[in-house]
């Protein structure tokens, strides 16, 4: 029997990966975004081990909802993705100082 | 070891191998295949979980879709990379350091504790109301009754996202002829009938 505990420690983990990944690109915005991606199945693991774990189906229901606010975000930032690629002419995450942050 | 322990193993390890990939391969179309198979595996994981249908929604909607989008604006963008070893591995001891603390605390509270669902008393939809339901039927008896409002704004979120990336990647280009319905029929003061003698010809 697999106990709560190792998914929960499965989804952390994937979690992380997600994090790092956002910390550790610096070569184009894509990569970002599928980090992004990465940290949101974390999350929908998790609500679905809840789910699973507390005989309750309203984790799978939200797991929907958050399946559909990724696939949004994931068009639209590769929209801006696009303009941004075709007004600066690269993507490179050191070039993007536009705000000289 | 039982077979679904084994295999909870086998998915949750490729999950995290090409979670990582996803992340250090210098290939942006590499990374968009290894997506698709965490993604994959991911699936799995929730087939153990018996979350048949979203595990099923889930390859429909982002092997099918999303990673599609993806491949295609890797593929059509064409990225040039000028950065040195150097510069890209500038961020990598904050990146790493903040990486391994979020880690180190996650697992250790994960570790430590013990949840004890068994006697819960709040659930709104408890799986014995669906006993003889599938895990489709019991999705939708819930998502088209309580949840419907939520179904129809999530509708509009995609629409949202939908009209947006349009809207944005939507360009007028200079120089390109287009058809104006309105000038094609308004046409009669612009034009001149004239009566053509035979072998004469006209004078254009």
């Amino acid at each position: 029997m697999i106990e709560l505990n190792q998914f929960l420690i499965l989804s952390a983990l994937l979690f992380s990966i997600g994090v790092i990944g956002i910390f550790l690109n610096r070569k184009n915005v894509i990569i970002i975004l599928m980090s992004i991606e990465i940290i949101l199945l974390a999350v929908n693991i998790n609500l679905i081990a809840f789910s699973y774990f507390l005989n309750d189906l309203t984790g799978q229901i939200f797991s929907l909802f958050v399946l559909t606010v990724a696939a949004a975000e994931a068009a639209i930032g590769l929209a801006i993705l696009v303009i941004y690629n075709r007004n600066a002419g690269s993507i490179e995450i050191e070039k993007i100082n536009t705000l000289k942050g | 070891m039982s077979i679904s322990l084994l295999t909870f193993y086998l998915f949750s390890a490729i999950l995290l191998l090409s979670s990582l990939m996803v992340i250090s391969t210098k290939n942006p179309v590499h990374s968009v295949l290894f997506l698709i198979l965490a993604f994959l595996n991911a699936a799995g994981i929730f087939v153990i979980l018996h979350a048949e249908f979203l595990a099923m929604i889930l390859i429909i909607v982002y092997v099918g879709a999303v990673a599609v989008l993806f491949l295609f604006v890797v593929m059509m963008l064409d990225f040039k990379t000028s950065l040195e070893k150097d510069n890209i591995l500038q961020y990598m001891p904050i990146g790493l350091l903040i990486g391994l603390v979020f880690i180190a605390e996650l697992v250790i509270v994960l570790i430590n504790t013990r949840l004890d669902l068994s006697n819960i008393q709040i659930l709104t939809n408890p799986l014995g109301n669906f006993m003889d339901q599938s895990n489709t039927q019991a999705i939708g008896s819930i998502l088209y009754t309580n949840y419907v409002l939520y179904f129809q704004l999530s509708g509009i979120i995609l629409l949202v996202a939908m009209v947006g990336s349009i809207v944005l990647t939507l360009r007028d280009r200079e120089g390109v002829k287009r058809q104006i319905v309105s000038e094609q029929v308004d046409r009669k003061g612009k034009i001149e009938l004239v009566d053509v003698k035979s072998g004469e010809g006209v004078d254009i």
